[in-house]
């Protein structure tokens, strides 16, 4: 077994000593664990997005006022006091950041993987995002505009991918499965689009 | 400040790292980490998330870089709770070393002597306050970005400074972070949408970039020009 990180040392140490104070329990940490691996999720916006292709109405109402939507459905997780949905289509793809620290919208994509936090996605995104987008495994034409969302307030961004073709049979549950995490940070197309 | 948070189009990061990309948490220390948010309004030792987003700024800046998105914020929760008094740096330490950790390890938090008054309780849990009077600029107006850093929290990046965009949505009063950050009151004013082109950012063509910005990072380009 490897010894655990400097940083992992130093958070078991202030836990400890919090959980003298009765400032901290392992019960909390359970929580917080179940709560952002089984009730708040990308499946959320997965929702909001398979609903917005299926009803032209939603659509509307989503990218003119999505926060009272998230209300609406009552998600968890926090960060969405203001949610602005951003959409894509032929002629333009949208990407989602936060430069100065990381920014997400938890309550309709959970907590943000880790590439997200980490420098290299933070520093280039907004530099050079055809040339990360591609080597992320998102090749766009030259053609289509990019415009890239900084989130450097409380107002937080999520991408409506555009609806891949073919899927006219499919039902709001299946369409759901075709909507990624990635597809609605902006550095993805959702399951069955190219490009 | 300009902090090595401050990341925007700086070079040299290499390419998108995908490791861990399907784990909410990479291990239990990481969601332990997580749940010590609740210990900041439960000591009172921060009241509200722009003093808490400015404490990580004010990490080691080596350990931003080098002890992952969770250390960051170990590093930030730690400093506060100096800060306030709740522990000392040395019994974390004494408490670390006898869990196995090395006396030498590099520790991300920086506790100042003199820190900044802590300022009063949010009214709740909300960031967007009502304004008294009309926003200074509406959708379409031409703007030019301050050029100064400044020497505490701001939500301008740097990238950002002294540069010409156009506002493309108007979102009300929020609590400014520069002040609330510094214990210095709420001073809500109104926020926008600012459109850049990647022409003027970077004179690379091709997209653009938005950000959120306070009306005071902002000046008319009518104005200057």
């Amino acid at each position: 077994m490897t010894k655990p990180s400097a940083q992992a040392l130093r958070a078991e140490a202030l836990e400890s000593l919090l959980t003298e104070k009765g400032l901290l329990s392992s019960a909390q940490v359970d929580e917080v664990i179940a709560t952002y691996s089984e009730k708040v999720g990308p499946m959320n916006g997965a929702r909001l997005v398979a609903r917005a292709w299926l009803e032209p109405a939603f659509r509307q109402q989503l990218l003119a006022d999505a926060t009272s939507i998230v209300n609406d459905y009552g998600f968890e997780g926090g960060q969405c006091e203001k949610l602005v949905v951003v959409e894509n289509t032929p002629e333009v793809h949208n990407v989602v950041v936060c430069t100065l620290c990381s920014c997400y919208p938890w309550a309709v994509l959970g907590l943000p993987p880790k590439w997200y936090k980490e420098p290299a996605y933070r520093s280039r995104i907004v530099r050079e995002p055809r040339q990360v987008l591609n080597e992320m495994g998102l090749e766009l034409t030259d053609d289509v505009q990019i415009r890239v969302w900084d989130s450097s307030a409380e107002i937080r961004y999520m991408v409506l991918p555009m609806r891949p073709a073919d899927t006219e049979v499919l039902s709001q549950a299946e369409l759901e499965t075709l909507v990624t995490r990635d597809s609605m940070i902006g550095v993805a197309q959702p399951v069955g689009v190219k490009g | 400040m300009d902090g090595i948070h401050d990341l925007g189009g700086k070079d040299g990061y290499g390419p998108v790292d995908r490791t861990g990309d399907d784990d909410v948490f990479q291990a239990r220390w990481e969601a332990v980490v997580f749940s010590m948010l609740a210990a900041g309004p439960a000591t009172g030792a921060w009241r509200n998330s722009d003093r808490f987003r400015h404490a990580i700024e004010r990490v080691d800046p080596e350990a931003y870089l080098a002890h992952g998105y969770y250390g960051r914020w170990l590093g930030g929760i730690e400093t506060l709770l100096v800060e306030a008094g709740i522990f000392t740096q040395e019994e974390i330490t004494e408490r670390a070393v006898a869990l196995g950790a090395d006396p030498g390890d590099r520790i991300a938090a920086r506790p100042r002597p003199y820190p900044d008054p802590l300022g009063e309780a949010p009214q709740d849990r909300s960031s967007r306050r009502a304004l008294e009077s009309a926003p200074g600029f509406v959708v379409g107006d031409s703007v030019i970005t301050v050029s100064q850093s400044v020497p505490g929290h701001t939500r301008l990046p740097a990238y950002a400074r002294g540069k010409r965009g156009v506002i493309t949505a108007s979102h009300d009063g929020w609590v400014l972070p520069d002040s609330n950050a510094h214990g210095r009151g709420e001073q809500p004013q109104p926020l926008y949408t600012v459109c850049f082109d990647s022409e003027t950012l970077w004179g690379a063509a091709g997209f653009t970039v938005s950000l959120d910005l306070f009306e005071s990072y902002l000046q008319s380009a009518e104005e200057v020009s």
